[in-house]
């Protein structure tokens, strides 16, 4: 993708922006996007699609459930020279990945985004290191501890990442997902490293060591969780009295299903989401679409819906109350000054340097039982 | 047709001419004959043609795919020629020269240009750790690097600095390679390029392998001890009975697997049926509940349920071929009622028995769903590391060697099975 054609079509999609009403008959395009599915998808065609296609007649959106397995797919969809899909929401990492590899497209963000509505460019709109090289962040989500209020009694209630590794005072089973990112980082934290230090520990070999000796002291009280469906389902059937998992899941069970459920923002793991675009068939149409569906007002919109924080700091004062429930969302938010005191922030490169490494120690260190 | 072909007036009309069979139109019988076989192999050859086509479009090419990516090694040769070229004047001591250095700037402002920086980068990650990190921060600045090469690579990256990784570029620089299969046998290489076994704390795959088969081979038997009994019950009770019954096994399997494996979930988990009921008998305490779930439990328990109608139906359809009367015969010659069981009617079933032990041990090693969902960590199968090797760790490689080894072990398994019961003695139903 060649500059000056990026130019042409940020320019051309916002002329056409500002003028949706001069309807002309134009061919219908389906845009397959691909996304999280459940709650989160919901979010996304509430705040975006639905608003988007009701202005645009001639867009249809084809959801496809598949970020699981996003780099899995665009790598099979480019090898096989058949790519199928216009948008892909995935995390920064595997982003980078396929950026690497060259088979997504390069972001300019100034050039493909929506400036502030205070016309701060893009580029310096979008919070601080979340932009990609291809990656254009929609959300920060954070992975955090949850217990289940009624295992343990009302005057003893758990409140930080140290509660979580004090089997003594606080008894009970705990899920853990079943990779190393986030665990080792918790089991570090809870040693007394200090959040900003916790990578450089972790590119050691004694580093490591000293995560699986503090992971090994609850070992025995441990039960894993693979999909994010399974922690609020664990802690709900009081399986566990500890789970980690997303905030957002979490709020929905706590929130709209009201479950007895807490968060501990204590060490939370704070990671973006967000968009890549593949070459896929309709990247015009993309395009305009990513630039509408990233500005400041449709990320704040999200907000309603879910309880993920936007990517942008021009959208962070326009969040309110959830659409469904009226509760005001900001509390809830993972960026909420409150919940983000003690954050570790999920460092991509030292995961994709020692992510395979790590994964072997780690499943060789849940098999051993 | 046959009556055409000649094949018969050989044997009603034939007679000797100069001491050869001849049919009656005087062709030779033999050359007659072969021409008839010709015209039905061809004949059966198109009816089977469809088949035979999707087999190798579905099966075999797929699985002659797989075992290729196992061994398939591009990256390095397509990306680095010239610096490997280099590094063949390197002894593997130390840090190469000047000239490996050169190649590799140029190789990798190339690489970078076209992109294909990623898939070297990714590729030797897999054999080092942080390969990733130096190769992708490398070639970032590598535009900006200014002869003598050597020092701007030691300071871009500490990875750089070590011998090991000049190695490994050089071992890699193969169009094929054994690495995944050593990855996949818990190996790796050692300072001196001598593959020795995984550090003991990275070791994975040897013990899934093993307990893969353990638990398929425990879950045949316990297949095996419960369906016998059924299918007898099934082939000695009259047909409108033995009906209802056939109904019972196979109702279950007509149901959706995630519903069979997701009702086990609400009967065995600690807050489920089983444990409740378990503690108003009395049984257990509170505190007591029966971990019967996400563990080698809980797998074992539902591939039983979920594989025993593929023991049945095989056992079913021989038993119902025995003649009751051996049985009888062999009462009526003195025989105990054990004794006749035991020597006269079990060897009877073997056929079915072999079929499906072979059924539910073949589809159990690899086995996904169910211990994706109920087997925690200690009910994981091979299958389950395949599945993240392809669709998060995206290591292809290596989830085409893992492929490639259970499937060659399966087939190792069938010809010791037929070795020594023999495929032709299988009854499928």
């Amino acid at each position: 993708m060649k500059q000056p054609m990026l130019r042409m079509l940020g320019v051309s999609s916002a002329i056409s922006l500002l003028a949706v009403t001069a309807v002309h008959a134009e061919d219908p395009v389906d845009l397959t996007i691909v996304s999280w599915g459940g709650a989160y998808t919901e979010s996304q065609v509430r705040a975006y699609h639905d608003p988007y296609t009701a202005v645009k007649d001639h867009i249809t959106i084809i959801n496809d459930d598949g970020s699981a397995n996003a780099l899995a797919g665009l790598r099979s969809q480019s090898m096989a020279g058949n790519v199928t899909w216009d948008l892909v929401d995935m995390l920064p990492s595997d982003a980078q990945l396929a950026c690497d590899e060259g088979i997504i497209m390069p972001i300019d963000a100034d050039e493909m985004l929506a400036p502030a509505p205070d016309g701060t460019p893009a580029s310096e709109d979008f919070l601080p290191g979340s932009l990609g090289e291809c990656f254009i962040p929609q959300i920060v989500y954070s992975t955090v501890v949850t217990y289940n209020t009624e295992m343990f009694p009302a005057n003893n209630q758990p409140g930080s990442i140290d509660d979580f590794f004090n089997t003594e005072d606080f008894p009970g089973r705990r899920a853990i997902q079943d990779r190393p990112a986030g665990n080792l980082e918790w089991a570090l934290f809870a040693d007394g490293v200090a959040p900003d230090d916790i990578y450089d520990v972790l590119a050691t070999p004694e580093g490591v060591d000293r995560a699986f000796a503090k992971l090994d002291t609850i070992k025995d009280n441990l039960v894993f969780w693979t999909e994010g469906a399974q922690s609020p389902q664990l802690l709900a059937d009081q399986e566990v009295a500890f789970s980690t998992g997303y905030n957002g899941r979490i709020f929905n069970a706590a929130q709209v299903e009201g479950q007895p459920f807490e968060i501990i923002w204590d060490g939370q793991i704070v990671e973006w989401d967000g968009w890549v675009i593949p070459y896929g068939p309709n990247q015009e149409e993309v395009l305009e679409y990513v630039y509408w569906a990233t500005d400041t007002q449709r990320l704040a919109d999200q907000a309603k819906y879910i309880s993920y924080g936007p990517a942008r700091a021009s959208s962070a004062p326009l969040v309110s109350e959830h659409a469904d429930l009226g509760i005001d969302m900001r509390p809830h938010m993972p960026t909420n000054p409150q919940n983000y005191e003690t954050p570790i922030v999920l460092d991509n490169d030292f995961w994709t340097d020692y992510g395979d490494e790590l994964r072997e120690r780690f499943s060789n260190w849940m098999l051993r039982g | 047709m046959t009556q055409s072909d000649g094949t018969h007036s050989g044997s009603d009309a034939g007679h000797m001419v100069n001491g050869q069979m001849v049919t009656v139109d005087g062709t030779p019988l033999k050359a007659s004959l072969k021409r008839a076989e010709r015209k039905r192999t061809l004949i059966a050859f198109l009816l089977v043609a469809p088949l035979l086509t999707y087999l190798l479009i579905s099966f075999i090419f797929p699985i002659g795919q797989m075992m290729w990516r196992s061994v398939d090694n591009p990256q390095v040769v397509t990306t680095l020629p010239k610096t490997l070229e280099a590094l063949d004047d390197w002894d593997g001591e130390g840090l190469p020269d000047e000239p490996v250095f050169e190649a590799l700037a140029e190789e990798l402002a190339i690489a970078s240009a076209n992109r294909t920086v990623g898939q070297l980068a990714v590729r030797l990650n897999y054999e080092i750790s942080a390969a990733r990190g130096a190769l992708m921060r490398t070639s970032r600045s590598v535009e900006d690097f200014e002869p003598p090469y050597k020092e701007d690579f030691l300071d871009a990256h500490r990875l750089w600095n070590d011998p090991a990784f000049y190695r490994i570029i050089k071992r890699e620089g193969n169009p094929l390679t054994a690495s995944y299969y050593i990855a996949a046998f818990d190996g790796t290489y050692n300072e001196d390029g001598e593959v020795v076994l995984q550090d003991e704390n990275r070791r994975i795959y040897i013990d899934l392998f093993i307990r893969t088969f353990a638990m398929s081979l425990g879950i045949t038997l316990i297949t095996l001890l419960l369906g016998f009994p059924i299918s007898f019950l099934m082939a000695s009770l009259p047909m409108r009975h033995a009906n209802l019954l056939m109904i019972f096994v196979l109702l279950p399997f007509w149901t959706s697997l995630l519903v069979r494996t997701t009702s086990w979930i609400v009967l065995l988990q600690q807050q489920g049926v089983i444990n409740e009921l378990l503690i108003a008998l009395g049984f257990i305490g509170d505190d007591g509940r029966l971990g019967m779930i996400y563990n080698m439990t809980g797998t074992i328990i539902a591939m039983t349920h979920i594989l025993l109608p593929f023991m049945v139906l095989p056992l079913y359809s021989v038993m119902k071929t025995i003649p009751p009367s051996y049985v009888r015969a062999a009462k009526s010659l003195g025989a105990t009622p054990w004794t006749a069981f035991w020597r006269v009617y079990v060897p009877q079933t073997l056929p079915g028995i072999g079929a499906g032990a072979v059924l539910v041990f073949i589809i159990s090693i690899g086995y996904y769903i169910t211990p994706a969902l109920v087997g925690g960590q200690s009910g994981q199968m091979i299958s389950n590391l395949i599945a993240h090797h392809m669709q998060t760790s995206l290591n292809w490689g290596l989830a085409a060697a893992l492929g490639s080894v259970l499937l060659i072990s399966v087939l190792i398994l069938y010809w010791v099975y037929n070795r020594l019961v023999g495929a032709d003695s299988l009854k499928l139903g």
